[in-house]
């Protein structure tokens, strides 16, 4: 077909492709073995990076000539787009990034599948299994396009943090939209050829996709884009398997069981079943609760000022930060950084502990505060974090709320009970910096700020610390 | 019969990939959660291959040319922009002598 020079040369040959696309998996996994560490992540990274340099070169050679433009006008706006994003992008928004990342894959892989059936005049000819795992691709790709893009508008706050449900009928109407999208892809498998099917199931599957994540709370937010992201990993892995293409299977997989530990890592920490969670329904029945929880801890709050809050971090020889998603909210991790230097000079002793699921991803709290050049080692994991509590002076709780609040260890009745959480009430002081009274994104109420131990710092979280660290100056 | 074998090959690849992926990912520690899911996001960006062996294939229509040029474009923000983030993110993370005394760098 092609008329290059090249045409009958050994890079055409479909072994000598599988071999370039078995090198470039390779370099995927030797790549993220990388990630197994702060030091050697840089380099794993640009491994894989090459890896996928390698398997779109290779793919490249096997194009059509006349399909030169298409490719480069597709490779181009995709450009145009990814590289200003990625370098403009705030690492506070990283949570939205990933989300429309994800989105975009996902919207890549159900267009894919969509025009493999055109193409292909509704799977005519083509083995069942292949028309298979390739209407499991739209539908997956469908879902995860959708979700991501409601995920991203509601990280990005375009559209409302809180759950948006359907009340009692959602379980029905989202059992009812994936047997739709299941009925038209089996109804395709086994010899339909009409488009308007496969449009149905694309549109069936978009809208399991919006009834999904609308329902979905900010604080859920980790364990959806986790989710999302397993998704598209195995709507990858699919389209490979259609494709007949070793590279796509086995990065997609890759991608899938990341997805899937990350998923289930974020639930563990939640105390939470995934079904439970993409049920929906623990925003609402919080807030209820949270209330009524209100009126009997009402007035014993104790409210405290930067320069008394100086004096006794000054004085402390412990200190842990516990921060949240207000921290990335006022982006205060610089200001938390300049405290700790303070600090630190005056020789207390500070370190961090991390939720897993504080901020709205896996790991966001250990990005931003790396951005703020926070040495990782000072960054403790929550099992680590929670013995050191009892000989720990200060723990300063910046904008993180349900991640800390002991309901969860002493209120059989609170919606959080059973998850694990930082023990900061175990630490002789606690001093928690935050807006305002209101309870966090699950509408719980915080034990945690009636102790007697507790003072609240109200106010944003970068003008509170930048003013503690400024009174920590005249002591 | 040779479709059968392409097909079993192509399931145990699946499977041994996955249980790989699995072992690989777990000794990721909680702090590079973010940067792995940046990165897994740019690893998924190999459906840029579809789009490609796709688009390369003849027959396409008017319409299936549009929809393959926004899938390649969605593969290649996945890719480039997967990619160069995590980078950025991973280079905050490299090892900093405890001191930290050189002042932070603004984008």
């Amino acid at each position: 077909m092609s008329s290059l020079p090249l045409a009958t040369s050994f890079l055409q040959d479909q072994s000598f492709l599988d071999v370039l696309y078995i090198v470039a998996f390779a370099l995927f996994i030797q790549g993220l073995r990388g990630l197994s560490g702060p030091t050697t992540a840089v380099r794993g990274n640009r491994i894989a990076a090459v890896g996928m340099a390698i398997a779109v070169i290779a793919t490249l050679l096997n194009v059509n000539e006349g399909n030169w433009a298409l490719i480069v006008i597709g490779v181009a706006l995709g450009t145009a787009v990814g590289v200003p994003a990625a370098r403009q992008v705030k690492m506070t928004a990283m949570p939205q990034m990933v989300a429309l990342f994800n989105g975009v894959g996902g919207g890549a892989v159900f267009l894919i599948s969509w025009s493999e059936f055109r193409l292909s005049d509704g799977f005519t000819g083509t083995p069942t299994y292949i028309a298979i795992f390739s209407l499991f691709a739209a539908i997956v790709g469908s879902v995860s396009f959708w979700g991501s893009n409601i995920a991203f508008g509601k990280l990005q706050e375009i559209i409302p943090g809180k759950p948006i449900t359907l009340g009692s009928s959602q379980q029905f109407v989202n059992a009812l939209l994936l047997l739709v999208a299941v009925g038209c892809g089996v109804a395709i498998a086994a010899g339909e050829h009409s488009e308007g099917l496969f449009i149905l199931l694309l549109l069936s599957a978009a809208l399991l996709g919006n009834a999904v994540v609308f329902p979905i709370g900010g604080a859920d937010m980790p364990v959806v884009i986790s989710l999302l992201n397993a998704f598209t990993g195995l709507s990858a892995a699919a389209t490979g398997i259609a494709l007949n293409n070793p590279a796509l299977i086995v990065a997609g997989m890759i991608v899938g069981a990341s997805g899937s530990i990350l998923t289930n890592l974020m639930a563990v920490a939640m105390n939470r079943s995934i079904p439970a969670i993409i049920a929906g329904g623990f925003g609402g029945g919080g807030a209820v609760e949270g209330a009524s929880g209100a009126g009997e801890h009402a007035g014993t709050v104790r409210s405290t000022t930067a320069s008394d809050a100086a004096i006794q971090l000054a004085y402390a020889n412990r200190v842990v930060i516990v921060p949240g998603y207000g921290m990335a909210v006022a982006q205060a991790q610089h200001a938390v950084r300049e405290l700790t230097k303070e600090l630190e000079k005056r020789q207390v002793e500070v370190s961090y502990a991390i939720h897993p699921v504080a901020g709205r991803m896996p790991g966001h709290m250990n990005v931003l505060l790396a951005e703020a050049d926070v040495p990782y080692d000072q960054l403790k994991e929550m099992d680590e974090a929670n013995p050191e509590f009892s000989r720990t002076d200060v723990s300063l709780v910046i904008g993180a709320n349900d991640v800390t609040n002991p309901a969860a260890k002493n209120t059989p009745s609170s919606p959080i009970y059973g998850m694990p959480i930082l023990e900061v009430s175990d630490s002789h002081s606690v001093i928690v910096i935050k807006r305002s009274m209101n309870p966090g994104f699950a509408g719980i109420e915080n034990e945690l700020y009636y102790d007697p131990k507790t003072e609240m710092l109200f106010g944003d979280a970068k003008s509170a610390v930048s003013e503690i660290t400024a009174e920590l100056a005249h002591i | 019969m040779i479709l059968a074998s392409t097909l079993t090959t192509n399931l145990a690849i699946l499977v041994l990939a996955g249980f790989i992926g699995f072992v690989v990912i777990s000794k990721v520690p909680n702090t590079l959660h973010t940067p792995l899911m940046s990165g897994t996001n740019a690893i998924h960006g190999i459906v840029l291959l579809g789009g490609l062996l796709v688009v390369g294939l003849s027959g396409n229509g008017a319409f299936n040319k549009v929809i393959l040029v926004i899938a390649i474009a969605f593969g290649t923000i996945n890719v480039v922009g997967g990619f160069l983030v995590t980078d950025r993110m991973l280079e905050m993370f490299k090892a900093k002598p405890k001191s930290s005394s050189d002042e932070e760098k603004k984008s």
